[in-house]
């Protein structure tokens, strides 16, 4: 059996390998965008069936910012509802034939926290200044100073191995079980792959608020949660 | 097979059979009082399974944690080179 760690290359440009995952990626990237781009480029006043769909996708966004972060949706609702909808798609893309979640590769999943890492220390900084960014690493008070600093770093790495660990093992089992019995049998385990795949992106985006409203300087800090 | 395969094989089997009984248990507990909650307050429910939902996330991570271990042991184990 091939280790989960393990990547396979599939071309090389110039010097760069380029593995599977990092096709996948581009392919769903591809498709986000053109469907983005189809989606959106004939927007009226009375929607369509797809406008309504959209719409309703959007507001689902921003109820969810609202709730959490206790803000305004309007500068997260991109960044969140990108990394929502990438990874939900990128979960999703067991159902193609053929192609693995990118997800399930610990390179993609170190992306998207670090993502979120600069995120909430840019977030941060442009609603408080550096100095209002920097006064929230003391926010209970100063004692807290190395912890919280300790605390950014592991809750990154706690973000990317829940999300490998999670969507891999997913892969991983249907993988096992596939190879004992293959007619049929995996079925309900995809099924539950499927819902792992959801929620995993859905907790990936609340952490990501979470973190960021955490880092905004006179937020009410509506839920702290620290891994 | 040496002495050094033998122990990663067992202890990753080990580390999740052992690791899997703590998170198992309070995510139970969690779900129950979260059922509960919603049970006595059904108005609440969604701010209750969202937050049930992120505090399953940080539950779960322990369980995450050791199967990362056992995968380190199994294929990338660095003492057998």
């Amino acid at each position: 059996m091939m280790s989960p760690l393990a990547t396979t290359t599939l071309l090389r440009i110039g010097p760069v390998p380029i593995s599977q995952a990092v096709v996948t990626t581009w392919v769903i990237m591809a498709v986000l965008i053109l469907g983005s781009a189809m989606l959106t480029r004939r927007l009226s006043i009375v929607p369509g069936k797809l406008q309504a769909a959209l719409e309703l996708t959007v507001e689902t966004v921003d109820a969810q910012i609202r709730d959490t972060m206790q803000a305004e949706p309007g500068p997260y609702r991109a960044f969140i509802g990108t990394l929502f909808v990438f990874i939900f798609v990128a979960n999703w893309s067991t159902l193609v034939p053929g192609a693995a979640p990118p997800t399930a590769r610990i390179e993609t999943d170190i992306a998207l926290a670090l993502l979120v890492f600069l995120a909430v220390i840019g977030f941060g900084i442009r609603s408080g200044g550096v100095s209002g960014y920097l006064k929230t690493f003391a926010a209970p008070n100063v004692l807290m100073i190395p912890l919280n600093l300790v605390e950014s770093v592991t809750r990154t790495f706690s973000m990317f191995v829940r999300l490998f660990g999670n969507v891999m093992s997913g892969v991983f089992v249907i993988g096992i079980v596939m190879s004992l019995a293959g007619l049929l049998v995996p079925i309900p385990l995809m099924a539950l792959d499927l819902l792992t795949g959801a929620v995993q992106a859905y907790i990936f985006a609340v952490l990501a608020m979470v973190f960021i409203s955490a880092a905004l300087p006179d937020a009410s800090l509506p839920e702290r949660t620290s891994p | 097979m040496n002495w050094l395969a033998l122990c990663s094989i067992f202890s990753a089997a080990l580390a999740v059979s052992f690791g899997s009984i703590g998170p198992a248990f309070a995510e139970g507990r969690a779900v129950a009082a979260a059922m509960d909650a919603i049970a006595r307050q059904p108005e609440a429910a969604s701010t209750i399974s969202r937050t049930l939902f992120v505090g399953l996330a940080m539950i779960e991570t322990t369980a995450i944690y050791c199967l990362v271990i056992a995968l380190l042991l199994l294929f990338a184990n660095p003492l057998l080179g």
